[in-house]
C-alpha cells in the first residue's frame, strides 16, 4: 500500500491553485488540504512547495499576505488573482484531456 | 509584458531581499509548529515530534535556497559563489597573495610589452588609409635602401604607373632666428605633394600647393603644432606672419595637427619646400632623398616594386655613369618605420609571454597543492549533496577570483611600468619613436589584458579537477587519505614543475645571449680611444659663410680657440661624428686599376689635421696631413685598412691614386697615410672602405667637433658650447654629449641594452618561480614520504641516504627541466639571431652557464626539504600515524 506518493510532474502548481480556489490558505494548510483530500495518498514536500509558492508569485498567478489565524498566529496566506483562476482553468482542462488521452490509449490497448 | 512582470517581481524581492528571507524563514518555522502540534497530537511527546519535523523537514537553509532560487537573478547565485571565493581566500591569505601576486607579475609583465607591441606595431599610422603608403628607396650594392636622387625621383614619378603619387622629403636642420637668439630647428623639406600623399591636412591655414616646389617659388613653411606652440604661442594669426631659417625669410602657410608625426625623421619643427635648387639636387649621382607614394588602388607592393625596379632598370641604361646597379626598393611604410625594432618587440613580447605562461604554471600549480588540502573539505560538500555542476562552479569563481585580483593588479601595475620603460628611453631615441607618445592603457591593451584573463581564469578554474576524482568521496572522508590522488598530483605537480624549468632555461639562454651580445657589442673595437672625447655638432649659417675660405677660417678659429681652452688636449672636426651611420658615401676609381663603370662607394669624411690625433687613431702607415693641407695645396687622402685591404690588396696603397669615375683631374687625391679602421656605422654594422679628406680641401657648413680632453669630458661641454658662440652667435650648436654617453645612448646600444635587461629581468623572475615551483614539489614529496622514510630509518638507513632518496628525485626533474629548456632555448635563440652580435644562438659558454646557475638553484631549493626529511624522528613519525 503506497504510503507517499511523487506528483506527477506539472501538477502540483495546479493542486496548490485549486486548493485557493475556496478561501485564501497558509502554506501548511496547502499541504495539509491536499494530504486530506487525497486521503493520504498524496504529500506535498515543504522543499517543492515553497519553492512552487514563490514560482506562483512570480507569475502573478498568487498573492501573499500576513493575517492572524484561528490561533492567533501570524502566517503567510496566499490567494488566487484573477489571472491565477484563468491558469487554473487552463492547466485544468489540459490535465482533463491529457488524463482522457492516457485512458483511451489504455483502453485501446 | 508577463516576462516584464516577472522581471519587475524579482527585481522588488531583490531589493527588500532580507525581508523576503525573513518571511520565508517565518512562513517555514510555522509550518515546522504546525506539524509537530499534529504529531503531538498523535501522541508523539514535544522532543521526538520537535525531532521528526526537522527530519522530515530536511535542512531549512537547503529548502530556503531552494525557494531562493526561484526568485533569483542569474547572477545572484554567481555573486553568492563570488562572496564565499572572497572568503575562502581570505582565510588563506599567504595562499591567496602569493598567488595572486605571482599572476600580477606576469600579467603586469605581458600587458606593458604589448603596450609598447601596441603602440609600434599594431596602431596604424595617424595617416590616410595607412597601409597603402610605402616607402620608395633606390639600392646600391653596398646599400639596400639607399636614398633617392633628385633626378631618378623626377623620372621616377613620370614614368610609373603604380603610385597615385610619389613624394620625397629630406632632412635638414635651421637656424631659427628668435628673441632668445639663434636655435637650431631640426626641420624636413619636401615635395608639395608629401602631406596630401599622407593624406594630412594642416589644421590652419593650408597644404603646399602644387608648382610650390618649383624653383623660383617664394619660400613657405609648414609648422608643426609643438613648433606653433612653442615659438608662436599658439595664435591663430601665425598664417601669413614669417619666420626667419638660417637668414632666409619663410612666409608661414600652415599648422599640422597635434597628433601628426613623421616617425622616419623624428622631430621636425619647420616643413619647407624642396625644389631641387642645392647643389646635391642637380646631380644624379648625388643621393639625398627618401621616398613616400600612395599605391592606386589595387596595386600590391610587389607589382610597385617589379615596375619601379623596371624603371631603375631603364635609368641605368640611360645614365649608366650615374646609375649602374641601382636599383629599386618599395616596403610598406610601416615597414620601413618599424622594421627594426619589430623583432625586438617581438622577442621581448615572447619572453613576456613565457614569463606568464609560468606564473600560471605557478599558480596552477599551488591551487592543485590547495584542492589537494582541500580534499576533505570537497568530499565533505559532496557528502552534503553538492552537485558537480555546483562544485565547478565554485572552483570556477574561486579561480576568477584570483584572476581579477591578480589581473587588476597588473595592469595597474603595466600602465605604471609603461610609463616608466618610456622615460628610459633616450629623448633622442623616443623622437624617433613619436608612435610611442600613444603608449598607454588603451582599448586594444585592456583588451588584451581581459583576454590573457579570461583564458588564466579558464585555466584555475579548471584546474582543480585536472587531479582529483573529487567526487570520490569515500577515499577523500578517509582519514590520511594519501591514496591515489597523492601520488596522481605528485606526478602532475611533477610534470608542471618541468614546464616551468623549461621555460625558466628559455629565458635564461636567451639573456645571456642577449647579454653576451650586448658586452660583445661595447667592446666592439672603435679604431679609437672613446673616453675624455667630448663631441658637439655645429651648423653654420651658409648665407653668411657663403665662401671656401670663410668656412675653412671659421673651422680653424674653432680649433684654435677651442684648444686654447684649460683641459683641452686636442681638437678635431669631422663631417660626421664617429659611431653614427655608414653613408656619406663617394664613389671612387683607383688610377691604374681595371675600371668598368662599377661603383666603388666608400664612406666620405672630411676632417681636420687634428681629428685623428684627438680621436687617438692609429696611423698604420704613411702620415696624416696637416693644417696648411688646402685647397692651394694638391688634394691628399687618409684611407682606412678596410679600403686598403680591399682595393690594394698586397700592395702598399702609399704614393696611389684614386679619383671619380672618369678621373677628372680635379677629383684626383694621392693616398699618403692608411689608419685603423674608425667605426664609423653603428656598433653592430660592416666596416666600410672609407676615405679621410681634408676639411681645408672641401670645407662644410656643418661638422662635429670632437675635443680630448685631461678632465671629465663632461665638464668641459658648456665651455665649448660658449666659446663657439662667442666666434658667432648666428652659430648653431646641437647634441652637445660625451662620446660616451653617444655610444651609450645610440640606437644599437639602447635596443641590446634593454632588450638585455628585459628578457634578464624575465629570466631572474622565470629562474625565481621555476625553483620555487621546484621546491613546492620536494616539499610536498617529502610530507607525502615522511612514513616511508621513517621506516626507512628505523631499519636503519643513514641520513645521506635520505639525502639522496630526495635529491635523485629533485635532480631527475631538474635534468629533464634543463634538458628540453637546453633544446628550446636553441631553437628560440635561432629565430632571434637576428638580435645576437658576435654571440652563435648555440654559443657553449652561455649554455653551460644556464645550466649550473639552474642546476646550483634547483640543488639548493631541493637541500631545503631534504634536510627536513633526513632530521626526520624516525620515532615521531611512526607514532604519528
Amino acid at each position: 500500500m503506497p504510503t507517499k506518493s511523487d506528483l506527477m510532474p506539472g501538477t502540483l502548481d495546479m493542486l496548490i491553485l485549486k486548493m485557493l480556489t475556496r478561501s485564501p490558505q497558509h502554506g501548511y494548510g496547502i499541504a495539509l488540504s491536499i494530504k486530506r483530500l487525497s486521503e493520504d495518498f498524496l504529500r506535498v514536500e515543504e522543499g517543492s512547495l515553497y519553492p512552487a509558492l514563490q514560482r506562483l508569485l512570480l507569475q502573478g498567478w498568487v498573492k501573499a499576505e500576513w493575517k492572524k489565524t484561528e490561533t492567533n498566529r501570524r502566517a503567510r496566506f496566499y490567494s488566487l488573482t484573477p489571472a491565477g483562476r484563468k491558469q487554473l482553468g487552463l492547466e485544468l482542462s489540459q490535465f482533463e484531456q491529457m488524463i482522457a488521452a492516457i485512458g483511451r490509449v489504455l483502453e485501446g490497448a | 509584458m508577463d516576462s516584464l512582470m516577472r522581471w519587475l517581481r524579482k527585481l522588488w524581492i531583490f531589493v527588500r531581499q532580507e525581508k523576503f528571507e525573513n518571511e520565508l524563514n517565518e512562513e517555514m518555522a510555522f509550518h515546522r509548529e504546525q506539524i509537530a502540534k499534529e504529531l503531538q497530537a498523535d501522541g508523539m511527546g514535544a522532543e521526538p515530534a520537535q525531532y521528526a519535523t526537522q527530519r522530515q523537514f530536511g535542512n531549512a537553509a537547503h529548502l530556503q535556497e531552494r525557494s531562493h532560487d526561484v526568485v533569483a537573478f542569474g547572477f545572484e547565485t554567481a555573486l553568492q559563489d563570488f562572496r564565499f571565493a572572497i572568503r575562502q581566500l581570505r582565510r588563506n591569505p599567504a595562499f591567496a597573495s602569493i598567488a595572486i601576486l605571482i599572476f600580477a607579475l606576469g600579467i603586469c609583465a605581458s600587458v606593458s610589452i604589448f603596450g609598447f607591441v601596441d603602440a609600434a606595431l599594431i596602431k596604424p599610422l595617424p595617416y590616410q588609409y595607412p597601409s597603402r603608403l610605402v616607402g620608395v628607396y633606390e639600392s646600391a650594392a653596398r646599400i639596400p635602401r639607399s636614398n633617392l636622387s633628385y633626378l631618378d625621383y623626377l623620372d621616377w614619378k613620370k614614368r610609373n604607373r603604380v603610385f597615385s603619387s610619389l613624394e620625397v622629403w629630406s632632412g635638414t636642420g635651421y637656424l631659427l632666428k628668435t628673441s632668445d637668439g639663434v636655435q637650431p630647428a631640426p626641420s624636413v623639406r619636401v615635395s608639395a605633394g608629401f602631406f596630401r600623399t599622407l593624406g594630412v591636412n594642416p589644421v590652419i591655414g593650408r597644404d603646399f600647393e602644387p608648382g610650390e616646389d618649383l624653383p623660383g617659388a617664394p619660400s613657405v613653411a609648414i609648422l608643426s603644432y609643438a613648433t606653433w606652440q612653442k615659438w608662436f604661442g599658439g595664435r591663430e594669426d601665425v598664417i601669413g606672419q614669417t619666420a626667419m631659417l638660417s637668414n632666409v625669410s619663410y612666409k608661414i602657410v600652415g599648422v599640422l595637427p597635434r597628433e601628426f608625426h613623421f616617425a622616419p625623421r623624428g622631430s621636425a619643427d619647420f616643413w619647407t619646400v624642396l625644389d631641387g635648387s642645392n647643389s646635391c639636387e642637380k646631380r644624379r649621382s648625388c643621393h639625398n632623398l627618401f621616398g613616400v607614394a600612395r599605391l592606386k588602388d589595387g596595386v600590391p607592393v610587389e607589382m610597385a616594386q617589379a615596375e619601379m625596379q623596371s624603371i631603375a632598370k631603364q635609368l641605368e641604361a640611360e645614365y649608366p655613369g650615374s646609375n649602374r646597379d641601382q636599383g629599386a626598393v618599395v616596403v610598406p611604410l610601416s615597414e620601413a618605420i618599424v622594421g627594426d625594432i619589430r623583432p625586438i618587440l617581438l622577442v621581448l613580447l615572447s619572453g613576456a609571454g613565457l614569463l606568464l605562461l609560468i606564473a600560471c604554471v605557478n599558480v596552477t600549480s599551488l591551487l592543485l597543492a590547495r584542492s589537494e588540502s582541500r580534499k576533505r573539505e570537497i568530499a565533505v560538500r559532496v557528502a552534503l549533496g553538492a552537485s558537480f555542476v555546483r562544485l565547478a562552479r565554485q572552483f570556477a569563481t574561486e579561480g576568477l577570483a584570483l584572476v581579477v585580483a591578480g589581473g587588476a593588479l597588473g595592469v595597474i601595475a603595466a600602465g605604471w611600468l609603461m610609463g616608466l620603460l618610456t622615460k628610459l628611453v633616450p629623448a633622442q631615441m623616443l623622437a624617433g619613436m613619436p608612435y610611442l607618445n600613444g603608449l598607454g592603457l588603451n582599448s586594444r591593451v585592456l583588451a588584451f589584458a581581459c583576454g590573457v584573463v579570461v583564458i588564466a581564469a579558464v585555466l584555475f578554474g579548471l584546474a582543480p579537477f585536472l587531479r582529483a576524482p573529487i567526487l570520490d568521496m569515500r577515499n577523500g572522508l578517509a582519514e590520511g587519505g594519501r591514496g591515489s590522488a597523492g601520488r596522481m598530483w605528485r606526478r602532475f605537480g611533477a610534470n608542471l614543475v618541468v614546464v616551468e624549468l623549461a621555460i625558466a632555461v628559455v629565458l635564461l639562454v636567451g639573456a645571456g645571449l642577449l647579454g653576451k651580445s650586448f658586452y660583445r657589442l661595447l667592446h666592439v673595437d672603435l679604431g679609437f680611444q672613446p673616453d675624455h672625447l667630448a663631441t658637439l655638432g655645429v651648423a653654420v649659417p651658409d648665407v653668411t659663410y657663403k665662401s671656401d675660405e670663410q668656412r675653412v677660417a671659421l673651422a680653424r678659429q674653432v680649433v684654435s680657440r677651442i684648444s686654447n681652452l684649460p683641459g683641452v688636449k686636442s681638437v678635431g672636426l669631422t663631417t660626421l661624428m664617429p659611431v653614427s651611420y655608414n653613408g656619406n658615401t663617394d664613389w671612387i676609381r683607383m688610377v691604374g686599376k681595371p675600371f668598368h663603370g662599377e661603383h666603388n662607394e666608400v664612406n666620405e669624411r672630411d676632417v681636420s689635421s687634428g681629428y685623428f690625433t684627438a680621436l687617438q687613431a692609429k696611423l698604420v702607415r704613411g702620415r696624416f696631413f696637416d693644417d696648411a693641407q688646402d685647397a692651394s695645396k694638391p688634394r691628399v687622402a687618409v684611407i682606412n685598412e678596410a679600403l686598403a685591404r680591399q682595393y690594394f690588396p698586397g700592395e702598399d696603397p702609399i704614393g696611389k691614386k684614386f679619383g671619380d669615375g672618369g678621373l677628372t683631374p680635379n677629383s684626383l687625391r694621392e693616398i699618403i697615410g692608411v689608419v685603423d679602421d674608425i667605426r664609423e656605422g653603428s656598433l653592430d654594422s660592416k666596416i666600410w672602405p672609407a676615405e679621410y679628406l681634408p676639411f681645408n680641401q672641401s670645407p662644410d657648413t656643418f661638422f662635429a667637433v670632437v675635443v680630448r680632453t685631461s678632465q671629465a669630458e663632461q665638464s668641459v661641454l658648456p665651455t665649448l658650447s660658449r666659446t663657439i658662440r662667442e666666434i658667432d652667435p648666428s652659430i648653431g650648436i646641437a647634441s652637445e654629449e660625451t662620446m660616451n654617453g653617444r655610444i651609450d645612448s645610440s640606437q644599437t646600444a639602447y635596443l641590446h641594452r634593454s632588450s638585455a635587461w628585459l628578457v634578464g629581468g624575465f629570466a631572474a623572475l622565470a629562474l625565481l618561480l621555476g625553483v620555487v615551483g621546484l621546491y613546492g614539489v620536494i616539499s610536498y614529496t617529502v610530507s607525502q614520504r615522511s612514513r616511508e622514510i621513517g621506516i626507512r630509518m628505523a631499519l636503519g638507513a643513514p641520513p645521506e641516504s635520505v639525502y639522496r632518496l630526495i635529491l635523485k628525485e629533485a635532480g631527475w626533474l631538474t635534468a629533464v627541466g634543463m634538458a628540453s629548456g637546453l633544446m628550446c632555448a636553441v631553437i628560440a635563440a635561432t629565430l632571434m639571431h637576428k638580435l645576437l652580435f658576435d654571440v652563435e644562438s648555440w654559443d657553449v659558454p652561455t649554455l653551460c652557464g644556464v645550466a649550473l646557475v639552474l642546476g646550483l638553484c634547483a640543488l639548493c631549493a631541493a637541500f631545503v626539504p631534504a634536510r627536513r626529511a633526513a632530521s626526520l624522528d624516525p620515532v615521531e613519525v611512526l607514532r604519528a600515524e
